[in-house]
């Protein structure tokens, strides 16, 4: 099914991510209850060549990478986690030659059927993203999968059907909801926070969102004091105005 | 990109096989069957034989080859998938046309008609191949109004070089192909030196700020994984500046090379140096079109590099 | 052409079950997948008190560690030389045997002959115990050369700490200060705590020398300059001083700020509290007399001076405090160059903290009432909480700078009030708490248990553990001169002095879960050297070498008998509150491990085989009077019969017949069952007006004495002015009947010092600054623990290299680019390795992920693994010893305080060497133990 559904409707739901680069610590949690989970879930299995050698490589579904952002004063470093974003506007979906790409008309997840991939990397080429990778002893691409397998789980209890790696995630970094509901808690954060696309100048159109790490605290102080006035200018040394301060503020 | 040889062999051998077959086509459009059979089928046997160990080879570059035959469904969306119906379309006319042209009784008008449709279904062939990767966002130096010319010139220049080859031993000093090829062979060569010259003054415009929405400038402090990954080794390939100089110098030199080489066939006739010169001129240019193949996915950047490091895109 | 269908509701599981995560130290709840008995999926436990459901990166891979092919599969007896890694498989009747054989000869000559160390253990109520039964004092875990000066400050300051004893009041924090860390052992808890933090838009500022993972996502990042957190620290109480920004009240009740300091310059009892029959007293700002500081009636004063009744001197001991950091050498101008810190930010942060803490105070309303029968309306919180660990801790300096950062949530009043840093039940405990370590000369005897056990807290120099001359009575000198509060003995200093015979030999070392011949040893060849030395007659210098690991480390091969141990998810434990405690501030908890799975392989349980030789060598507490084991069930069995004190046991839940009880009750034969259903874990949470206050909380206090963590309810006075410091000091000085030998004085009445101070870190006293410019540091990566997480497919793909990273900016004045290799030299050693750059560092220093270099040939990797010919460790280039001294003596590179292991000292220059293949050094590659299963060369199945 490479032609891509109508996401235009009204109503359309969107099911996707909100990354929150102010709060992730880069601490990888993410990416390995992702590999965990899918390595025996729907894309099972991902898998890891050399795994004790000197070359190991694997597939992961999520990978958080680190940068530096900025300069002087306002330099920071940013651990940037990286999934598939679920385009609507997806390439990967439509350069597929078997319909093995596809996006979900219910929910606009995009997966890959594994049983009739060709293994032929198009899509990967296709994905500005880089959040496809191919699995080369299985012979089939890999993606995120939305953990499809779990958000509508009936086997796994209300609160753990989320994805893998929302589920794991110790500093609530990653938020999963309905994009395309505009009062859902998911949209909401989006437009408090002013999340956007990555390379919306592509015209992917992708469905998660990161929220930018905030340049200032939302916290105290407002006005940030920047010094402290010293207590009363006692002739003494500081010590004794400073105990003269105590027995006034003791009331003697 | 990484340069996978299979896909490289792939668009370079179908290129030149539907060059050739076009070329045939359109002879056969012009003169009617063929002056010999066994010229005729050679002719024949070489485009057909190109065209059908690109494909194989681009099945080698797949993880499922069993399951190439899905690839045929989706030519609705995708050109990998127009491609391939393409590609297998084409043999029915290229079967019909060997069996009118390689038949001296056959009706020139069957033949002509025949030869028009197999060479419009060539080039839309290998229009096909070049929309794979003019299609792609992801790279800039894929994304280019030339690459579609150029994948169409090439297919003929290679495709007439090859004809040439075969044609001059066989004694049919066609001025007429060596023209088509010598002229093929130079607008290859400038199309492609145009090509280079445009990537090459084209701006990279994407930065790792853009890709990550940060604030510039971007650079990457901490690989994600100190591992190798699939991305990495597929999109991540750089070739070093220097190195790619060196290849586009080869390449315009042995385009240059087949279309001197080709010359003779144009004022010797076909004489045993003219097929001498001929058979290495089509040689030359196969090698320079491996190699312009190779560097066009050597030199192509994807955007996704930039996540890895790439400071701009 | 339409969708696949796919099943969006796959069970690829048979049975979920709980346990409790071992891939570090934090120990979250887990809920185990299992399918066919193999382990499918691990997930965060949700019902869980530690991380309510998350799970880190280390967690997540649990799966990859228990089937890692680095597991030893059965007990091995040395046959080649130490360190060649030539062993022979034996049964586990002859294992313990031998292990029987040598330590019941010890045992029956003299006990302190064993040294028993047990790393990263979390049985240590186990292990302890075990070794005090044996007789030995010399034992101890891993915390000498962890954290102890963390320890220690807050425990000799608040009875509490930072480290995983307490943590920041995340619901209520308006401000948060860290220091100094990276990862720290609550892993998930500061994670999320941190992700509260922002989601309230609260501030953090991060001090640290590197801007990553907490920093990174900090408001404001501090990039010290290491070992001058002191300092910077001072400089903020001198400002908040200087503006009276300081919280009398809090001061006047719950500290000892207004205790009296007896003034007598010379005399034995100069700077000791001023006492009436042992009760301290205050100056009265009515009366302006001396008066029992319990004295509800009284109103101490702040500044003055006290006539005592025998006529002298004496005054507040805040009066001192102020006179040390309103002194200029803590202005923000004059710490400001050395800090790194420019003095107008010192100024800011000085302002927004005296900001938040005063102007933007709360106030719960949840009434309460103190010790002293006051009754308050409200529970008042200074929203500014801190947190600090080994940035701090490891240097040389690290106990008092402790102390400073405590001196400050102090005088902000911030400590277990709303929005501070709050304590986790059993903490509070007095200051410090009443355990003293057994070990003195008369303790330890032939066939005898030493009567208390090997680690405590001393207050006095009686309390120290040497001979008549002085000398150390334990193998790693804990509590003696060198290392007086050594709360948690010195493992780093063992196998030295073990090879050394200083202060005497050992027969037996027995170690368990430390990887000491590598990531954990300062001066890796030397210790390597030492465990391989040789007397004249052939013997090595430490004889024997007993060792269990779960896995083939660096250090096995240098093992007599290796002792097999499970996986985590193999056995029983006990995650107690008597051992490391894993409670909420909101209130104690306690976790069991079960075995979710049977061990395919040889192995035992280390606990399991602890008691079978306790049993085995007739120790009385493993042993009936007929002779029979006492907990023939194993660690199970002891764990829910063992009693520490009538009713108190190794789990506080599920008590009493009908595990109805908490905190004291009669063991419960069903009480790990209860546990298992209620998910491995206990929990109770206090009720509202016990969850702050507790140092004087009148119903927290005695709440705490029915549940059995305090033995009195008298509240607990925090101890800005520490007096067992003073009473070493006054040794020092020549007073009192046990004082330091001449060599130690100068450094005794130093170091120990009744208030916070700062000094140079000692490695930068002793080496040329312009040598070696640079100061050298590690962070743990958070998906690694340690030594171990290169043995797992998974997690050495995210991290199994590492580079040495530097300022971009330094590194371009020096002539440096990122991917150029470098040679960097200590005063001790030298290593070559790669280098990046980066902004986010302090300018005068590097930096790189610590435990990530491995041995070649360890752990079942391929000799070229990336992890022993890219990756590196600085333990190389760090000292044991600091440099001699004259006499020959050389202390080891510690806290003179603790013994605290000095590890952030380390200073180094760098210049550029020609590209190397391997890091250097590089050391002969370990062979496999017997019985290690082949590598798989690919993983492409279900695990
Ligand atoms: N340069 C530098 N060096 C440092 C530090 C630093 O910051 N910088 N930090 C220091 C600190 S704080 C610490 S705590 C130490 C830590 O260093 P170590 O205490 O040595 O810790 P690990 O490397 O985790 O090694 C523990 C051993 O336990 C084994 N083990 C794992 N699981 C089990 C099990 O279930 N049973 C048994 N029996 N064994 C098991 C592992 O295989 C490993 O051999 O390192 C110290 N070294
Ligand atoms: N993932 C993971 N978690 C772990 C461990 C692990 O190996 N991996 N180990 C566990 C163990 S044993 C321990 S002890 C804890 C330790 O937990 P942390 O205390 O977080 O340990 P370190 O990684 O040593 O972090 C020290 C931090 O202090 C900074 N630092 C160094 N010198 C100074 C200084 O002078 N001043 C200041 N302000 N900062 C300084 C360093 O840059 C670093 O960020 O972590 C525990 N948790
Ligand atoms: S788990 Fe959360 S905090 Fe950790 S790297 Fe992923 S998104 Fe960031
Ligand atoms: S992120 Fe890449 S793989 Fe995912 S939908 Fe977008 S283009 Fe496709
Ligand atoms: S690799 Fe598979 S999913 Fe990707 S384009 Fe080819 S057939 Fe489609
Ligand atoms: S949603 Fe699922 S598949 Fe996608 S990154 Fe998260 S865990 Fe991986
Ligand atoms: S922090 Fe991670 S590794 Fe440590 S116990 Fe928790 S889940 Fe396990
Ligand atoms: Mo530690």
């Amino acid at each position: 099914m490479t032609s891509l559904p109508d996401t235009t409707a009204p109503g359309q739901v969107k099911l996707g991510l909100v990354i929150d680069l102010d709060t992730c610590v880069g601490c990888q949690a993410c990416a390995v209850a992702c590999k965990e989970w899918n390595t025996q879930g729907y894309p099972a299995p991902l898998t890891d060549e050399d795994p004790y050698g000197a070359d190991p490589i694997g597939v992961w579904l999520n990978r958080v990478h680190g940068y530096e952002s900025g300069e002087g004063q306002a330099a920071r470093t940013v651990h940037f986690p990286r999934s598939c974003l679920h385009c609507e506007n997806a390439a990967c979906v439509t350069v597929c030659p078997t319909g093995a790409s596809y996006k979900r008309r219910s929910d606009g997840i995009v997966l890959v059927d594994p049983d009739t991939c060709i293994g032929c990397k198009l899509c990967s080429w296709a994905c500005p993203y880089g959040a496809r990778e191919y699995d080369y002893r299985a012979g089939v691409m890999k993606k995120c999968t939305l953990c499809v397998d779990r958000i509508y789980n009936d086997h796994l209890e209300a609160e753990d059907r989320q994805p893998a790696c929302v589920r794991a995630c110790p500093t609530g970094a990653r938020h999963f909801g309905d994009l395309g509901d505009r009062d859902s808690a998911v949209s909401r954060l989006v437009s408090e926070r002013a999340g956007d696309d990555l390379l919306p100048e592509l015209g992917y159109r992708p469905v998660n969102k990161y929220l930018p790490p905030r340049t200032t605290s939302a916290g105290p102080p407002p006005e940030p004091p920047r010094a402290l006035p010293p207590i009363g200018q006692g002739d003494g040394s500081l010590v004794e105005s400073f105990f003269a301060w105590v027995d006034r503020a003791l009331g003697a | 990109m990484h340069p996978a040889y299979s896909v490289i062999v792939f668009s370079t051998l179908s290129g030149a096989g539907y060059g050739l077959l076009a070329l045939a086509a359109l002879a056969g459009a012009a003169h009617g069957p063929a002056s010999s059979f066994a010229f005729g089928a050679l002719v024949l046997g070489v485009g057909l034989g190109l065209v059908t160990i690109g494909l194989l080879s681009s099945m080698l570059h797949l993880g499922h080859p069993e399951r190439a035959w899905r690839a045929m469904s989706q030519w609705r969306s995708s050109w990998l998938s127009r491609e391939g119906v393409m590609a297998l379309a084409t043999y029915v006319p290229a079967v019909v046309f060997g069996w009118l042209w390689l038949d001296p009784a056959s009706s020139p008008m069957a033949i002509r008609i025949v030869g028009l449709l197999l060479a419009l279904m060539c080039a839309l062939t290998v229009v096909c191949t070049a929309m794979i990767y003019c299609s792609l966002a992801t790279i800039r130096q894929w994304r280019q109004p030339l690459v579609l010319p150029v994948y169409l010139v090439m297919a003929v220049a290679t495709g007439a070089a090859l004809l040439l080859a075969i044609a001059t031993p066989f004694g049919r000093g066609a001025a007429v192909l060596a023209i088509i090829a010598v002229v093929a062979l130079l607008g290859a060569m400038v199309l492609k030196l145009c090509y280079w010259h445009a990537i090459d003054r084209a701006p990279r415009e994407l930065t790792l700020a853009m890709a990550t929405g940060l604030p510039e400038p971007v650079r990457q402090w901490e690989l994600a994984h100190t591992a190798r990954n699939f991305v990495m080794q597929e999109m991540g390939y750089h070739v070093g500046r220097r190195h790619a100089r060196r290849l586009r110098r080869k390449v315009v030199a042995l385009l240059a090379v087949a279309a001197i080489l080709a010359l003779p066939a144009l004022s010797l006739g076909a004489g045993i140096l003219a097929a001498i010169a001929a058979v290495l001129s089509a040689a030359s240019a196969l090698a320079g079109a491996l190699i312009e193949r190779w560097l066009f996915f050597a030199e192509a950047e994807h955007v996704s590099s930039l996540y890895y490091g790439t400071p701009r895109a | 052409m339409s969708e696949p269908q796919i099943d969006l509701s796959p069970k690829t599981w048979d049975r979920i079950t709980t346990t409790t995560c071992y891939m570090c130290a934090c120990r979250c709840g887990i809920k185990v997948y299992l399918d066919n008995g193999r382990v499918r999926y691990i997930e965060g436990n949700r019902d869980h008190p530690v991380n309510k459901g998350v799970l880190c990166a280390k967690g997540s891979a649990g799966i990859m560690q228990h089937n890692s092919p680095a597991r030893l599969t059965e007990p091995l007896v040395r046959v080649g030389p130490r360190g060649a890694g030539e062993f022979r498989a034996i049964a586990w009747e002859e294992a313990l045997a031998t292990a029987t054989q040598w330590l019941g000869a010890i045992r029956a000559s003299d006990p302190r002959k064993l040294a028993f160390f047990t790393g990263r253990d979390q049985s240590q109520a186990l292990t302890g115990w075990w070794a005090s039964q044996f007789g030995t004092p010399n034992y101890a875990a891993h915390g000498g050369f962890c954290s102890v000066n963390m320890a220690a400050a807050g425990l000799y300051t608040f009875g509490g700490s930072f480290w995983e004893f307490g943590e920041a009041d995340w619901r209520y924090a308006k401000y948060f200060l860290l220091f100094g860390v990276a990862e720290d052992h609550a892993s998930n808890p500061i994670k999320a705590g941190l992700g509260r933090l922002k989601a309230r838009g609260a501030k953090i500022v991060s001090i640290n020398p590197v801007r990553t993972g907490y920093s990174a996502i900090a408001d404001e990042w501090i990039g010290i300059r290491p070992g001058t957190d002191g300092l910077l620290v001072g400089a903020l109480i001198h400002e908040l001083l200087k503006a009276g920004q300081v919280d009398l009240d809090y001061l006047i009740r719950y500290t000892n700020a207004p205790w009296l300091v007896i003034m007598d310059e010379g005399a034995g009892d100069h700077g000791l509290i001023a006492r009436f029959e042992g009760a301290p007293l205050v100056l009265d700002r009515r009366s302006g007399r001396p008066r029992l500081a319990a004295d509800p009636q009284v109103k101490p004063a702040l500044d003055g001076e006290a006539e005592l009744p025998d006529g002298r001197r004496a005054v507040p001991a805040f009066r001192l405090l102020v006179e040390r950091y309103l002194a200029e050498d803590y202005s923000p101008d004059s710490v400001a160059e050395r800090c790194g810190v420019p003095a107008s930010t010192i100024r800011r942060l000085a302002a927004e903290l005296a900001d938040v803490a005063f102007r933007q105070s709360i106030e719960l309303d949840v009434p309460w009432r103190d010790v002293q029968g006051r009754r308050h309306a409200g529970m008042i919180g200074r929203p500014v909480a801190m947190h600090a660990m080994r940035g701090i801790s490891a240097h040389s300096n690290g106990f008092h700078t402790c102390r400073t950062i405590h001196l400050l949530q102090l005088i902000l009043g911030t400590v277990d009030v709303p929005g501070g840093f709050r304590y986790k039940p059993p903490f509070p405990k007095p200051p410090p708490p009443a355990v003293k370590p057994a070990g003195k000369p008369d303790e330890v005897a032939p066939l005898t248990p030493m009567p208390g056990p090997p680690l405590g807290f001393v207050t006095e120099p009686r309390d120290l553990l040497v001979d008549e001359a002085g000398r150390p009575c334990r193998i790693d000198k804990a509590y003696s001169w060198e290392a007086p509060f050594a709360a948690h003995g010195l493992m780093h200093t063992v196998i030295a002095n073990a090879a050394r015979g200083d202060p005497y030999p050992v027969e037996v070392l027995f170690l368990y879960m430390a990887n000491m011949s590598w990531n954990s040893a300062m001066n890796v060849s030397g210790t390597i050297a030492d465990l391989t030395a040789r007397r004249a007659d052939g013997e090595y210098q430490i004889p024997k070498i007993i060792y269990s690991d779960a896995f083939c480390s660096e250090m096995v091969a240098y093992a007599d008998l290796v002792l097999p141990d499970t996986t985590y998810l193999e056995r029983w434990d006990c995650i107690s509150l008597l051992d490391r405690p894993i409670s909420e501030a909101d209130g104690p908890a306690d976790a069991i491990r079960q075995p979710v799975v049977a061990p395919d392989r040889d192995v035992r349980p280390f606990q399991d085989v602890l008691l079978d030789l306790g049993h085995r060598l007739g120790l009385p507490g493993m042993t009936t009077p007929q002779g029979t084991p006492r907990y023939p069930g194993g660690y199970a069995d002891y764990i829910v019969n063992h009693e520490r004190a009538p009713g108190i046991g190794s789990l506080a839940g599920f008590r009493g017949p009908d595990g109805t009880k908490a905190g004291k009750g009669e063991p419960n034969p069903e009480q790990l069952e209860r546990y298992i259903e209620n998910g491995c874990h206990w929990y109770r949470e206090l009720p509202a007006h016990m969850r702050y206050y507790r140092f004087a909380n009148r119903d927290y206090l005695d709440w705490s004495v029915q549940f059995g963590f305090n033995a009195r309810a008298d509240g607990i006075v925090m101890q800005l002015y520490c007096e067992a410091l003073q009473k070493f000091r006054l040794a020092a000085q020549g007073h009192g009947d046990v004082q330091p030998p001449a060599e130690h004085r100068a450094r005794i009445a130093r170091y120990f010092d009744p208030l916070p101070l700062w000094y140079p870190p000692f490695e930068e006293e002793a080496v040329d600054g312009a040598s070696y410019p640079l100061h050298a540091i590690t962070q743990r990566p958070m998906a690694m623990y340690h030594s171990w997480g290169s043995q797992n497919a998974w997690l050495r793909q995210i991290i199994g290299r590492n580079w040495l990273y530097m300022s971009t900016d330094r590194a371009r004045e020096l002539g440096l680019a990122d991917g150029d290799w470098v040679r960097v030299r200590s005063s001790h050693g030298e290593i070559v390795v790669p280098l990046k750059t980066m902004t986010g560092v302090n300018r005068d220093t590097v930096w790189t992920w610590n435990a990530v270099g491995k041995r070649s040939g360890s752990w079942n990797l391929v000799e070229d693994a990336p992890e022993s010919r890219q990756g590196f460790l600085l333990n190389h280039l760090i000292a044991d010893l600091l440099p001699e001294r004259e006499g020959g003596f050389r202390y080891a590179n510690c806290d003179p305080v603790t013994g605290q292991a000095a590890w952030y000292d380390l200073r180094v220059s760098i210049e550029r060497v020609a590209p190397e293949t391997a890091t250097l050094p590089q050391f002969a590659s370990l062979g496999l133990p017997p019985g290690t299963e082949p590598r798989p060369p690919v993983l492409d199945g279900c695990p």
